[in-house]
């Protein structure tokens, strides 16, 4: 049997979910949830606005705490009580919407508190670490800088840089190019393509279609809570079976935000 | 990779911006040097009308005697200043011990779960408890109280208990100004802390607080100018502190300049202060202005 990485054997997949519930009050957000993510595949979770896709990344790094089922990380279930929160955050990367950078430490700080504070890394060997990280992603030159002085795009890089300086397993991105202004996307889809190469496992909430249909090996289509549909993207985005897909995506071609 | 190596460029050649140059720059600092020179008479003119105004009013000579007798305040002026030592020393001793416990009541105050319910309730209860009483009250109970119980080894010493009142009493008001700072660190920088592997604490030590003390260093100097001037009130206590010197000096003299003196010292420390404070809560909005998005 091949084993990767941590010893895990490569069949155990990355994350493995299983009827997911979620609820805020009486607002039901997942409903049902089946999902699993093999290692080094890339996932792409597409839907509208509130169909849960946030929500169910910020379930899996156990941001927030799941009214029923079960998720496993790599075979060791994460969700029932009593597990150590911290350790399994270590293991999962998430990157937000709104950089979320910490505004009072310069880029390399920013980089190396969670190594230096959660692992014990020394400082040097952290900086070491984190300036090899920012170098090959185009930021060498910015480790000195306050987040403030950074475009949208640096800004976000930063935040990838800093999820993976914790050598994640698993990376979830929560539609990390949404709030950067439209010159700024590509940048940012560039390092998680490259991410993708590396064979980095990774959950995508994105309303880039044309990005999901390019990285993803496969594509879930989210609908009120649940995954209505989920195929390669090919299939997905030209012969989606579902009559919600066909009308979610209509709605985004005639946005302009994919090309029929 | 080469589009993605090479990110927009740095954004300083849009911050800064460009004074005004050739006819138009000379015309602006001629015009500046005018209102300068103009304010300057305005305001002699107006102080000299004041001073004649006041001078020549009719009780001026009593006013002159009572409270700005030159002998008087030659002689008592070393003394008052000398007192005034014990404020300083009363004032620095509260001021780091209140930095301590109004931080410990606030993050007392915020921690989670129903285990610790007594503990916030025990905060929350002591803010407003410390938040309702008069000052005075404060320094009376302990200063005379405690010493009155007549207790084995409890201590005499005033001073003990005048740190003692300021600190509690302080440390309330202090507490809610480190509360509202970590109420102002958006919610989305404790999940970024937590989810890369960080406690609870540690996103507390490192994340929360560090930003949430910066945003209230101006109130925290508001309160200390506070805590300057009530300083006085522990000299009801037996302090021989700065308003105790000058009522002695007063007294011995028939005349109120001693206070004019006691007044003359808080006016020089305090207005810096006050000052300071303004510096800092105009820099805080440049800064806010320029990190906005």
């Amino acid at each position: 049997m091949t084993t990767i990485g941590g010893g895990v054997p490569a069949t155990v997949p990355a994350v493995a979910i299983e009827g997911l519930y979620k609820s805020f009050g009486k607002l039901e957000v997942l409903r049902g949830i089946d999902l699993s993510v093999d290692r080094h595949e890339v996932v792409c979770l597409i839907g509208a606005s509130g169909s849960g896709k946030s929500t169910l990344l910020r379930c899996i790094n156990l941001l927030e705490p799941i009214d029923a089922g079960r998720i496993t990380i790599g075979g060791d279930e994460i969700s029932k009580p009593g597990v150590d929160v911290n350790k399994i955050r270590r293991r999962i990367g998430i990157v937000f919407q709104a950089f979320n950078l910490f505004p009072h430490m310069s880029v390399i700080d920013n980089v190396t508190l969670a190594p230096r504070k959660v692992l014990r890394t020394p400082p040097d060997e952290a900086a070491s670490q984190a300036t090899a990280l920012l170098t090959r992603f185009g930021l060498a030159d910015k480790q000195a800088e306050f987040p403030d002085r950074l475009s949208g795009g640096q800004q976000q890089r930063v935040a990838i840089v800093r999820a993976l300086a914790m050598h994640p397993d698993l990376l979830l991105l929560d539609e990390i190019t949404s709030a950067l202004d439209p010159e700024l996307v590509a940048e940012v889809l560039g390092v998680v393509r490259e991410l993708a190469t590396g064979g980095m496992t990774m959950l995508i909430a994105t309303h880039e279609m044309g990005f999901a249909r390019d990285i993803a090996n496969r594509v879930c289509f989210l609908d009120a809570g649940r995954i209505l549909e989920e195929g390669p993207p090919e299939r997905i985005f030209r012969q989606p079976t579902e009559a919600r897909t066909r009308q979610f995506l209509d709605r985004v071609i005639a946005a302009g935000r994919l090309e029929a | 990779m080469a589009g993605l190596l090479s990110g927009p460029g740095d954004s300083g050649d849009l911050i800064g911006v460009r004074g005004p140059s050739g006819p138009r720059l000379v015309h602006e600092r001629r015009s500046a040097v005018r209102s300068t020179a103009v304010a300057a008479i305005s305001t002699v003119v107006f102080l000299a009308v004041i001073t004649l105004i006041v001078v020549n009013s009719p009780g001026w000579s009593a006013v002159q005697r009572s409270f700005f007798d030159g002998e008087v305040f030659a002689e008592s002026w070393p003394v008052i200043v000398k007192a005034f030592w014990i404020n300083v020393q009363l004032f620095l001793v509260s001021e780091v011990l209140i930095l301590t416990l109004g931080l410990v009541v606030a993050v007392l105050r915020s921690v989670p779960g129903p285990v610790l319910f007594p503990v916030r309730a025990l905060a929350t209860i002591y803010a407003d408890v410390f938040r309702a009483l008069p000052g005075l009250l404060v320094i009376y109970i302990l200063g005379f109280g405690i010493p009155a119980l007549g207790l084995a080894g409890v201590p005499v010493d005033p001073f003990l208990y005048a740190v003692l009142a300021l600190t509690l009493i302080y440390s309330a008001y202090v507490s809610e100004v480190y509360r509202a700072g970590i109420d102002s660190v958006h919610p989305s920088q404790e999940a970024a802390a937590r989810s890369l592997g960080l406690t609870r604490f540690q996103a507390l030590r490192h994340v929360i607080l560090p930003q949430a003390v910066r945003r209230v260093v101006p109130p925290l100097l508001n309160d200390f100018i506070g805590l300057q001037k009530d300083t006085v009130l522990v000299s009801y206590i037996g302090v021989v502190e700065i308003f105790r010197q000058s009522q002695i000096r007063s007294a011995a003299t028939f005349n109120f300049t001693p206070y004019l003196v006691t007044a003359l010292v808080f006016l020089v420390v305090t207005i810096p202060l006050a000052r300071l404070t303004d510096v800092l809560i105009a820099r805080d909005r440049r800064r806010g202005a320029a990190s906005a998005r």
